[in-house]
């Protein structure tokens, strides 16, 4: 398929989306309302809609569908790019532990005041990243590399951090805290605002500018690094770069959302599927699939229990782990 | 003036691998690097390609200290095909021989003629034309081999680098793949395991052993019935082969060349 046809199609697909995660709630709002308060807020197009109505499309339901925009279009470039790099079908942030580094992170800011105030919420989940996602990688390499290790090593890490944060809530966080951190663990959108998209926003997208530009050195990873030197790839300084910029992109999407599981290794299997494995074409169309899934997850759950809010990494995983099986399924097959 | 070693030292893991090797690659010719295992063969073939960092020593391409040269300079002259290359992605043979063109395209330039046509030719070279659509997961041994030197080739380098091509092959393969690098207009550097194969395609032979150079020279000079004893623990003698008259070499275990071969068959029957 056209790339052109298939970055158009989840275009179209993210905008109806969007609009209809903002149109869904408690409070029902027509789709060409929905049009109408964003042309009012954008253009000051001055269309009559009820005061309320446009509070909540513009403050409450559109940031957090943007936000779930991003944080898709994130988690599933971060998938993209280990999947790649570590040339192993299963990786992804949240299986590699990425995400639990994050969130202990994250956690340490908020509970224990680590950093005293000189490091954000997400500077202290990115901090949490790479330290997970170095560990990972020694306790993978220390134990003889390949591909199988470095899964195993991430759900020796992932445990870990998860082990952490759970001590560091129980030990110090006040009865109200620890509520609200358990829910944010399990992925949860709710009380997102415009600031958290002029967080999302530039990192997915600047994100994607980085991976796009290094797309051409991706492909030449297919057969290893050595392989990828010997094309001329500069590995070491690549590998860096993209790292980085993976950790990056996971630290703030959970940051603001907690961890996600299962959008970083099932849409980069799923777009692979749609464009082929050419990552000029792969990642524009992880990022967009990516952002779309995100969205729709959102809508489900919000609708799955009446006047009840699952948390979304519930909904992914509902979806993912289903997919997760297929995927170690076909692995079987292909003899990896 | 081609590829130069100049006492090459490179430690892994505190072991000493190549031990001050000093060779030299003469143009448009080919170079065979033979060994026992864990001789330092692969490791030094790495050392030229310049993707392992020699520990002293240096490497040279034509005047150029090879560790002043940036990589993607590097790649577009020397081409690298490894033992045995496997992938998860789902490409296309011709996929595969694209990735050759990755050192002359920026990161954002497009796909140019000169390309597709480096690539045509490449597939042309190595028979696999027809089969450029084909998934690379469908080839045989053989034909996934030849899709590498296709790569290689595609690189349009002046000097290709091949660890072990022969392996995993059977026979016609092997010869296959040999004469058709013996006949590329390039300088080759081979590690080969088959004495015979070395003899019968190379130029110039480079014995390793334990990471030193044992002998060089031309194949049947070097490759002597007391340095093949030395170097491989087996006995061996010069003939000429049946078939085309060559000169051929027969191994055996050393325990065999006690007594005839005549003689064991009496004893066993």
């Amino acid at each position: 398929m056209p790339l052109a046809l298939v970055v158009a199609a989840s275009l179209a697909a993210l905008i109806l989306a969007v609009a209809l995660a903002v149109g869904i709630g408690e409070l029902a709002v027509s789709f060409a309302d929905v049009f109408r308060a964003i042309a009012n807020r954008l253009f000051a197009a001055g269309y009559p809609v009820p005061p309320i109505q446009e509070g909540v499309i513009w403050d409450y339901r559109l940031a957090r569908a943007l936000v779930a925009a991003c944080c898709g279009a994130g988690l599933a470039l971060s998938g993209v790019i280990l999947q790649a790099l570590l040339r192993n079908p299963l990786a992804d942030p949240y299986v590699l532990g990425i995400s639990a580094g994050a969130s202990t992170g994250a956690v340490a800011v908020a509970i224990l005041g680590l950093g005293a105030g000189a490091l954000t919420l997400s500077g202290g989940a990115f901090c949490g990243a790479v330290l997970a996602f170095l560990l990972v990688a020694l306790l993978a390499a220390g134990t003889g590399g390949g591909t199988e290790r470095i899964i195993l090593a991430g759900i020796a890490g992932s445990q870990l951090f998860h082990a952490l944060t759970a001590y560091i809530v129980t030990a110090s966080a006040n009865a109200e805290q620890s509520r609200g951190i358990m829910f944010w663990l399990l992925g949860s959108l709710g009380g997102v605002r415009w600031g958290d998209v002029g967080l999302a926003a530039p990192v997915a997208l600047l994100g994607f500018l980085v991976c796009q530009f290094h797309a051409r050195a991706l492909d030449a990873f297919a057969f290893g690094t050595d392989a990828a030197a010997s094309l001329g790839v500069p590995v070491t300084r690549v590998r860096l770069v993209l790292f980085a910029a993976t950790a990056a992109m996971t630290a703030t999407m959970v940051s603001l959302v907690g961890a996600i599981g299962f959008v970083g290794l099932v849409i980069p299997h799923a777009a692979r599927f749609i464009v082929g494995p050419h990552h000029a074409r792969l990642l524009p169309a992880a990022m967009l699939v990516g952002a779309v899934f995100m969205v729709l997850a959102d809508i489900a759950s919000r609708m799955m229990v009446p006047q009840q809010v699952l948390p979304i990494g519930v909904v992914t995983a509902l979806i993912g782990a289903p997919a997760f099986a297929l995927l170690l399924y076909r692995a079987r097959k292909k003899g990896v | 003036m081609s590829i130069a070693t100049h006492n090459l030292r490179w430690e892994a893991g505190g072991r000493l691998i190549v031990d001050g090797v000093t060779l030299n690659a003469v143009p448009g010719r080919m170079l065979g690097l033979v060994g026992p295992n864990g001789s330092g063969k692969s490791s030094l073939l790495r050392l030229i390609g310049g993707l392992r960092r020699a520990s002293a020593g240096l490497v040279t391409l034509g005047d150029c200290d090879m560790r002043t040269l940036p990589r993607p300079a590097i790649a577009r002259r020397i081409a690298f095909v490894a033992q045995q290359a496997a992938t998860e992605e789902d490409v296309t043979v011709e996929d595969v021989v694209r990735l050759g063109r990755t050192p002359h395209r920026g990161p954002l330039a497009g796909w140019t003629g000169r390309d597709q046509q480096a690539v045509d030719q490449a597939l042309m070279q190595t028979g696999l034309a027809a089969k450029r659509r084909q998934s690379w997961h469908t080839l045989s041994g053989g034909e996934k081999q030849r899709a590498q030197i296709a790569r290689a080739l595609a690189q349009a380098p002046t000097e290709l680098l091949l660890d072990e091509p022969t392996n995993h092959l059977d026979v016609q393969h092997q010869l296959e793949i040999l004469e058709l690098v013996s006949h590329l207009p390039l300088t080759s550097i081979v590690a080969l395991h088959d004495l015979n194969l070395a003899a019968l395609y190379c130029d110039e032979v480079v014995v390793l052993m334990a990471g030193r150079v044992m002998a060089a020279g031309a194949p049947l000079k070097v490759l002597t019935p007391s340095l093949i004893r030395t170097v491989f623990g087996v006995a061996a003698a010069i003939g000429r082969s049946p078939i085309d008259g060559r000169p051929h070499l027969y191994l055996a275990p050393v325990a065999a060349a006690v007594q005839p071969v005549s003689e064991h068959l009496r004893q066993s029957a």
